[in-house]
């Protein structure tokens, strides 16, 4: 048995990387819902995010925060141009097509990544390199909890925005029901590459937060594969579902690494075929049908 | 002469290489209620679609106060004062009454005006009053269909295009909202292009009527003289007289196809 010290800082850390998890997560599935497309490149925008932040910080020296928000933006003005100039042309055609575009897109964008910023791994300062002693002899990372105070914050700020702001129930609006939007002269089209732009932004923002976790290279953009079964899990469109799920396989991660050493990086994957096994909808579902 | 608020003029649209629409004219003037009837397939969706952008027309031209609007997005559309009020009504299913409500004035910016107006749908609609924060989608047909109107109104459009609001709604549900479409269009001055299959309740409220078949017009003329007509007595009022031999024989019925 693990003594409770070690249970707790795996389950601390479980839950930081959940968070991270999250993070993509929410990109997935905000994408997904104003435009039934899963953006599979998704990850990339978070690798993409973690280069940005780091020229911004270190090649050009202006510091991490200025740095982190300049690297957000710029990757979320992609994120809307990857919508408003590609896209959009592609809509309507068959799943096949755009699922195809989105994975051509994440070779495209690490390749890219790689002629600009080089193959090698390279490290990020971040503000977050100190520990934390909780007591009992734990000690947390503060990078850790960086990144569950920032998802606690983002989610936060995304509820109100969506919850109570006219163009975030708007984007709610267009995303039930894109031809009613259109009637009420909802900018639609310019609505969802917004939600384009939201979506990598959050995606850059948890790639430099990972940064001190996963060092940043042209691979880190694979975990979004892991955020996506987080939020299969959940229940694909579901946003709480989605958090849910990358909580919870953020969470089994650690332990199912250290009690079976031998599915070491696949456990996500495990719990994912679980869930769709007993709960196909997932573990919260949102689906309505419309009355005739 | 006046120009008329809407204008169709020699309408063609496609659904890919099936021809729906077949060169149809048709004029709405400002502050009058008119009607499109059609059987199940004749093309009135199709028409109130390629009036307010949703459809692009292949050819002809759509005019709104004599300026060419056709094959522009429908938000664009919108946004000139078109409001569309769906087949099926469409609300946003997991928006409350009260956000549904919103979104139909999302391009407006006068706050009190708009708070007035919801009250005034509240008014037309007092079913609606007491459900402002229950979801849309929760709600029964006849309530849906209220919201998708009052929801259209919220935009203070010039006009209103109503696709079938009797769709599946009861017999005095279907009196009660053909009821408040007449007020509206009293009251409000709101000018309304109707496109029904209940040739009754339709007619009744409406000035003009257009009767449309296989994609083309086929008739048209005032409300009452349409009421009057012996086809469309027959044909959508199921109102005929008995034939000689007191049953008609189904090959002498008249058809323009």
């Amino acid at each position: 048995m693990l003594p409770m010290s070690d249970v707790i800082h795996l389950a601390i850390t479980g839950i930081a990387q959940g968070c991270a998890y999250g993070l993509i997560a929410l990109g997935f599935v905000l994408i997904y819902k104003a435009t039934e497309v899963v953006n599979f490149a998704h990850g990339e925008f978070m690798m993409l995010g973690a280069f940005a932040v780091l020229t911004f910080s270190e090649v050009l020296g202006w510091g991490f925060w200025p740095a982190f928000g300049l690297g957000c933006l710029s990757i979320g003005a992609v994120g809307y141009l990857v919508d408003a100039q590609i896209m959009r042309r592609i809509i309507g055609q068959s799943q096949a097509s755009v699922f195809i575009l989105t994975v051509a897109f994440g070779f495209i964008f690490r390749s890219l990544a790689g002629m600009i910023f080089g193959w090698n791994t390279q490290s990020l300062d971040t503000p977050f390199d100190g520990r934390i002693a909780l007591g009992g002899g734990i000690e947390i990372g503060t990078d850790r909890l960086a990144i569950v105070g920032a998802t606690v914050v983002l989610v936060g700020a995304l509820y109100l925005f969506f919850a109570r702001t006219r163009v975030g129930i708007a984007m709610q609006a267009a995303s039930q029901n894109q031809l009613a939007a259109f009637y009420m002269g909802i900018p639609v089209k310019r609505l969802i590459s917004f939600t384009w732009a939201i979506g990598a932004m959050i995606a850059a923002a948890a790639g430099a937060l990972l940064a001190p976790v996963t060092q940043v290279d042209t691979t880190i953009g694979f975990l979004g594969i892991k955020a996506l079964s987080g939020a299969i899990i959940g229940g694909f469109g579901s946003i709480p579902g989605a958090l849910l799920g990358c909580l919870l396989i953020g969470l089994i991660e650690p332990f199912a690494d250290y009690y079976v050493p031998s599915i070491k990086g696949v456990s996500a994957y495990v719990v994912m075929l679980l869930v769709l096994f007993i709960r196909p909808e997932g573990l919260i579902s949102q689906t309505y049908q419309k009355k005739a | 002469m006046t120009i008329p608020l809407l204008e169709l003029r020699n309408i063609e649209t496609y659904y890919g290489p099936i021809m729906a629409i077949r060169g149809v004219s048709l004029h709405v003037d400002e502050g009058e209620i008119v009607t499109v009837l059609g059987a199940n397939g004749a093309g009135k969706t199709t028409l109130l679609k390629t009036a307010s952008g949703a459809l692009d027309s292949r050819k002809g031209q759509v005019l709104f106060g004599g300026v060419e609007i056709q094959c522009r997005d429908p938000d664009w559309v919108a946004r000139l004062g078109i409001a569309h009020v769906p087949e099926g009504r469409e609300v946003f299913p997991f928006l409350s009454v009260a956000e549904n409500l919103a979104m139909g004035a999302y391009n407006r910016s006068d706050r009190d005006a708009v708070a007035a107006d919801v009250d005034t749908v509240y008014d037309y609609f007092p079913g609606l009053r007491g459900l402002k924060t229950r979801m849309a989608g929760y709600l029964s047909g006849g309530e849906q269909q209220m919201l998708a109107i009052g929801r259209g109104f919220m935009a203070r459009p010039k006009l209103l295009l109503l696709d079938e609001p009797s769709l599946g709604l009861s017999p005095t549900l279907v009196d009660e909202i053909f009821a408040i479409i007449a007020r509206l269009n009293r009251e409000q001055g709101l000018t309304i292009l109707l496109v029904e299959q209940n040739a009754n309740a339709a007619l009744r409220v409406s000035a003009r009527g257009y009767v449309m078949e296989v994609g083309g017009m086929v008739m048209d003329g005032p409300s009452d003289e349409l009421l009057e007509s012996a086809d469309i007595k027959e044909f959508y009022l199921g109102k005929k007289d008995a034939g000689i031999r007191g049953r008609r024989r189904w090959k002498k019925r008249k058809t323009w196809r």
